[in-house]
């Protein structure tokens, strides 16, 4: 067990390597940058510019700057951000918490849904329940999630004014009951698309595991129908369904810089938002590195959940 | 013992019969099998009604694609613009049309070039294997390790002002390793097969290999990908536009329609809701397509 955990450890640590380097040529191939956006400013003298290229370290060659981001990103050092010449760490992880408050509760409202519906779904297969939930996931899956952002928010905030539209906190402070009355909307906005195809996911592998011939012996000894579907046929469907949530966790990422645009959530999505309008290259290469390493350890959780939950693969 | 005889023999003749006739060929039982999936067929109309639509906009379109009325800004639903005016002015319906046109045209031409890239990748990794293999598919592996919509809006924030062509490639290029993968590992079964191995012994080239005796045997995977990969794009490129990183609104898509909208979301909410419904209801259309594809193309589901 330890062994494999180590081995597939360690064969994460090219990839990250990998992405790190893209990121910085990327970096490098991104033509307007700060050079630019400076030298439009206009009042600033050639002199100016030199300095501040020289400040932050771009009139280096250009392997010289790549030894330099590599060995400063194994030290947790991100760069410093163009626009507010703080280290690009304290800028990411001042905004980092108000995304996952918001990722949790979305996951968790998600994850709530998907297993009724999905559980649901395939013990009353082509039943109305059936037919009324797969039509909801297929539709989930297929509104584009701003939208349906929009949606509740044209109908919850201005019609029904029942919730905020925007923001984290009342202008006027406010606890506990405040944050969650702001969260609800972006939190079920976030929800939406992983609701849809978890469900639908759900389904299909309870439905595998009803046809098994162990639910078959678990309800010819006459065990009570709860008690197969929990103890039997859930905890096996789960198995694979889990799985793929921890794939999909790091998507919550990507669908954060839309819901929290749309909700201007002061979160990580709208830190990038901001980034990109200005062009703050070394904040979006943060973020854009630590999406990639959810990404690489959401399958490598995936991997071990597998390996760890289901006693029928072995490791090798 | 004639009759008996003679009716062995008729009996015997017509199953005889039954069996020279030609199998069904894969594709008629695909067919088949789509033809009776209600879900398929409801998507199939839709989606063919929409497309027809569109194609046809400078025709049936009421107005013309930039055409200002001045005396209608953000215009209610009327007869004269049945879903009302935009900002400018401009008729919806008529917007709506015309922004069907690219907005299909990008999703359905980024879904092409993201499959001729997964099965090019998928199938020199999987039938020359070896070295080919490892760095195609470590390539792969780092590629699927970006979170795409971020690497896209930085390529889009990088350019300032993207072009449909643009559009098209970007979304190709970062979203072309799933059906790599799917193709590479049906091509490492595949290869091992007697077919293969007989083809190859009577000196048939590699290419044609690939061509004739491999691929047609991964068509399914390759088209249901090709389907569910027009849905995603569209909804990919709404989200770039609604961003504000897509296509410039002089020509108008179903995403930057809901961009420009969105300042009115509060006040003329049947701006933001036709696009969007419109959206939904196309993509939900493909999405039914590609499953009843999916059900039809598996040979496991019944006749």
């Amino acid at each position: 067990m330890n062994a494999f955990v180590i081995r597939r450890l360690l064969g994460a640590i090219p990839l990250l390597l990998g992405v790190s380097v893209l990121s910085f040529i990327f970096m490098q191939l991104a033509p307007g940058g700060p050079d630019t956006l400076l030298a439009k400013n206009g009042r600033m003298s050639q002199a100016q510019l030199e300095a501040i290229r020289h400040n932050l370290g771009l009139d280096e060659p250009v392997h010289v700057q790549l030894w330099k981001w590599i060995t400063n990103l194994v030290q947790g050092d991100l760069g410093v951000s163009f626009s507010q010449q703080r280290p690009v760490r304290d800028v990411i992880f001042d905004v980092f918490p108000n995304t996952v408050y918001l990722m949790t509760v979305a996951l968790t409202i998600s994850l709530m849904v998907a297993v009724i519906f999905g559980i649901g779904a395939a013990v009353n297969q082509y039943g109305w329940f059936d037919n009324v939930t797969s039509f909801l996931a297929y539709f989930g899956l297929s509104m584009p999630v701003f939208w349906f952002g929009l949606m509740l928010q044209i109908m919850f905030a201005v019609k029904l004014g029942w919730l905020p539209s925007a923001g984290m906190r009342s202008a006027t402070g406010g606890g506990t009951f405040d944050l969650i009355k702001h969260m609800i909307l972006p939190a079920l906005t976030l929800a939406i698309g992983s609701i849809g195809s978890w469900s639908r996911y759900l389904r299909s592998s309870t439905l595998e595991v009803l046809g098994q011939d162990y639910v078959r012996t678990a309800r010819a000894k006459g065990l009570r129908e709860q008690v197969v579907l929990i103890r039997h046929v859930l905890r096996n469907a789960m198995i694979p369904f889990l799985t793929v949530v921890a794939i999909d966790i790091p998507l919550y990422l990507t669908g954060a810089v839309v819901t929290e645009t749309v909700f201007s959530w002061p979160g990580m999505g709208r830190l990038f938002f901001d980034s990109l309008t200005k062009r703050d290259y070394p904040v979006l290469m943060g973020i854009l590195l630590l999406g990639a390493f959810l990404i690489v350890i959401g399958n490598l959780l995936a991997d071990l959940l597998y390996a760890l939950l289901d006693p029928r693969i072995s490791l090798k | 013992m004639s009759t008996a005889e003679t009716t062995l023999a008729t009996v015997d003749r017509r199953s005889m019969q039954q069996v020279q006739t030609k199998p069904m060929s894969p594709w008629r039982i695909v067919w088949r099998r789509l033809k009776r999936s209600r879900i398929a067929l409801v998507g199939t109309t839709v989606f063919g009604l929409v497309l027809l639509a569109c194609l046809l906009a400078p025709v049936i379109a009421p107005y013309g694609k930039n055409d200002i009325d001045l005396f209608n800004i953000t215009a209610p639903a009327s007869t004269d613009h049945w879903l009302g005016t935009d900002p400018l002015g401009r008729d919806v319906v008529t917007r709506l049309l015309y922004g069907g046109q690219l907005s299909l045209l990008i999703g359905v031409g980024s879904a092409v070039i993201a499959v001729t890239i997964g099965i090019l990748v998928g199938a020199v990794a999987g039938y020359y294997g070896g070295w080919t293999d490892s760095i195609l598919m470590r390539f792969v592996d780092l590629m699927l390790a970006f979170p795409s919509i971020f690497l896209l809006l930085i390529v889009a924030a990088i350019l300032d002002g993207i072009t449909v062509a643009n559009v098209i490639i970007f979304l190709a290029a970062f979203g072309w390793m799933w059906l790599a993968r799917i193709i590479r590992g049906e091509f490492l079964s595949l290869k091992q097969r007697e077919f293969v191995e007989a083809a190859r012994m009577i000196g048939v080239p590699s290419r044609q290999i690939i061509m004739r005796h491999l691929l047609p045997n991964v068509t399914g995977p390759i088209i249901v990908a090709l389907t569910l990969d027009i849905a995603l794009y569209i909804l990919a490129e709404a989200t770039l536009s609604f961003l504000g990183f897509g296509v410039k609104p002089e020509n108008p898509t179903w995403g930057n329609m809901l961009n420009e909208a969105r300042t009115y979301a509060l006040t003329r909410p049947l701006l933001v809701i036709a696009p969007g419904l419109t959206i939904t209801l196309v993509v939900l259309a493909i999405n039914f397509i590609g499953d009843g594809l999916r059900d039809a193309f598996d040979p496991t589901s019944g006749r």
